[in-house]
């Protein structure tokens, strides 16, 4: 689609929602949002891009196939639910907490790495899904 | 490290599918992670079961939530002993994947998912939670999908439809029942949830929510009038992929109704009927059904219906000594099915067909590989001393004790069914003189294809036929396992209290 104001809107755009995709996923512990909203977010704001400037530009954006993003995305899940069955001998999954809350990012533990795994693999599968329905039509 | 041993065939089965998804494109980099890890799958699982086996009933409770409000994973004999067969069909199936499924398929992922799938699997019977069951089977679930129409061809995708439309009606209906008994109850917990179930008063209710599980799982197993995708759909797909659901996918079914109707919906007559009604009948379809079908793998597909309904049939019956009958039958059944699906995909290998009418001249051509199918063959009519043999002494004992003679004439009509069918698949493959087959040109012929390929073909099946002599030699340790297991399931209130009674480990 070649209008110049899609054009501009989504280069500002495209930070704008990565960002806020980003906050997403870090209140998502207790209040509504988490690592599958975010990372919806987050590949909307790559498909806006690609709808404004050409599939090709925004796979340069992206340097690499989104597809690689999901065995990461499961893999971070898979070693925070492992953390403590390694560390502690807690069983599977328990939640590991730093201390101190962080500046800004508020308390930091285990589930919030799953968390980024969830966002990871939901930013492949989409974005992984949308480029091959919009290459083969 | 003890405390989560039971854990680790899921751990283990999980870190492979993501290790598998890094080497997307490098299919013989995958051919060999997913050998080695179906083998180091297979010594964790044999380790687990080795423990359970002494140390009795293990549980973890995922995330330290206690039962009854966290995920509860509890491993029992009945469960270790399900873990250890299929990392046993597991290993076979991935050696086998790797000689027999073509390039093409593999490159679309066809290993990641398949340890998905074993995922699933393993998931599904460790699980001590209701809803965690659920998510279990929907892993299953969109895996088989996946390969089931890996590769796209036209009858696949037919299969496929099928098979996943009634797939998928039978996991809402699940979740139906489900919500309803946390209606009911209020827990998804199973163990808390046989407690609560005893309580409740409106026994019409529980039980219609029983009759829900019953469909729910009895789609998913293939009992008598909920079958009709298997047979439409396990023939089309690689055999491969047919033997590891031919083994595994049917009898997480019947492993699921097993624990539920032995643990949470426990005690109703009426419900037993129902089943040995139900079973009596998948008996019947199921062989007549074998008895007209000419393709071979469509023979296996009815025949695996057939067999389900003695297991079901001794769950009806519901004593002891029918229950460890439905054990050992189902021990016996998946390494079996597994392996007569490879074989069939074996012969289709050969010959390039899998049409009884046109196959032929097998044990004058190649005797030494009919020998070696005579073993699953005819493990699956129940020769003695084979492995079918025994669980039926159990379930006719069974049905002689608690005066069901329908039940008997069911189990030894189709057993005979099955002897009969299994004899014309003999005498037309095998005995009958060789006839012409067109032969194709782009396919890829056995005795065309390399040496290590030849050897990965051959290598399972020989693997499971000793599998499946052991078992019908050394009956009596898998008698004394099955009679071990069905006195846990009957006396529900251990695994109750392994549960509940767990504290988590400061």
């Amino acid at each position: 689609m070649k209008t110049l104001i899609l054009k501009t809107a989504s280069n500002y755009l495209l930070p704008l929602l990565l960002v806020f995709s980003v906050f997403i996923l870090l209140r998502g512990h207790y209040l509504p949002g988490g690592g599958f909203v975010g990372g919806l977010i987050a590949a909307i704001a790559f498909v806006l891009h690609a709808f404004a400037n050409g599939l090709d530009n925004t796979k340069g954006l992206l340097r690499f196939h989104p597809g690689f993003l999901m065995p990461v995305g499961l893999g971070l899940a898979f070693v925070s639910g492992l953390a403590p069955v390694i560390g502690l001998d807690d069983p599977f999954m328990t939640g590991l907490w730093f201390p101190e809350p962080f500046p800004v990012i508020g308390n930091v533990g285990s589930a919030l790495f799953f968390d980024i795994g969830v966002y990871l693999v939901v930013i492949g599968v989409t974005l992984t899904i949308i480029f091959t329905i919009s290459e083969s039509a | 490290m003890t405390q989560q041993l039971i854990l680790y065939p899921l751990l283990l089965q999980m870190l492979l599918a993501i290790i598998l998804m890094f080497f997307w494109r490098k299919i013989n980099a995958q051919r060999i992670i997913s050998m080695f890890g179906s083998l180091a799958h297979l010594a964790v699982s044999i380790t687990v079961f080795a423990f359970i086996w002494n140390n009795g009933t293990q549980t973890v409770q995922a995330g330290s939530w206690e039962a009854p409000f966290g995920i509860t994973f509890i491993a029992d004999t009945f469960s270790a002993t399900m873990v250890l067969l299929t990392s046993i069909a597991g290993l076979a199936v991935s050696i086998f994947s790797s000689g027999s499924v073509i390039g093409d398929r593999l490159r679309f992922g066809y290993f990641p998912i398949f340890h998905f799938l074993l995922l699933g699997l393993t998931g599904a019977f460790l699980t001590g939670d209701i809803f965690n069951l659920y998510v279990w089977f929907e892993i299953i679930i969109i895996s088989s999908f996946v390969l089931i129409t890996i590769g796209g061809e036209k009858a696949q995708l037919e299969g496929a439809v099928k098979y996943f439309t009634l797939n998928f009606l039978a996991s809402m209906i699940f979740l139906t029942a489900i919500a309803v008994l946390y209606g009911l109850t209020g827990s998804l917990n199973m163990a808390d949830l046989a407690n609560k179930v005893a309580a409740v008063e409106n026994r019409a209710l529980v039980e219609i929510t029983a009759i829900l599980f019953l469909i729910g799982f009895g789609i998913k197993s293939a009992i008598f009038p909920l079958y009709f995708w298997l047979p439409a759909s396990y023939h089309t797909p690689p055999s491969a992929v047919s033997a590891i659901f031919g083994g595994l996918l049917t009898k997480v079914g019947v492993y699921a109704l097993v624990r539920v109707f032995t643990l949470i919906f426990v005690d109703d007559v009426f419900l037993d009927q129902i089943l040995l009604v139900l079973a009596i009948f998948t008996l019947f379809s199921g062989a007549l059904g074998a008895l007209v079908q000419n393709n071979i793998k469509k023979v296996f597909s009815y025949l695996i219906i057939c067999h389900i309904g003695y297991m079901i049939i001794g769950l009806g019956m519901f004593t002891e000594v029918a229950i460890a009958g439905t054990i050992f039958y189902l021990v016996h059944d998946i390494i079996v099915k597994t392996n007569l699906f490879m074989i069939s995909g074996l012969i289709y290998r050969i010959k390039g067909s899998n049409s009884m009418r046109a196959l032929g001249g097998f044990y004058a051509n190649y005797p030494k590989l009919s020998l070696l199918m005579f073993i699953p063959l005819f493990s699956l009519v129940g020769i003695p001393p084979l492995s079918g043999f025994w669980p039926k002494i159990s379930l006719i004992t069974a049905s002689f004790e608690s005066g069901s003679y329908w039940s008997l004439a069911a189990i030894i009509f189709a057993s005979f069914i099955t002897l009969v069918v299994i004899a014309k698949l003999w005498a037309e493959v095998f005995w009958k003189d060789a006839t012409e087959i067109p032969v194709r040109p782009k396919f890829r012929y056995f005795h065309a294809i390399k040496n290590i390929k030849r050897v990965q073909i051959i290598v399972p099946i020989v693997f499971l036929s000793l599998v499946s002599l052991y078992i019908g030699f050394g009956a009596e340790h898998i008698q004394t396992l099955s009679a071990r297991i069905a006195s846990e399931l009957m006396d529900n209130q251990q695994y109750i209290d392994a549960v509940l009674n767990t504290q988590t480990p400061e």
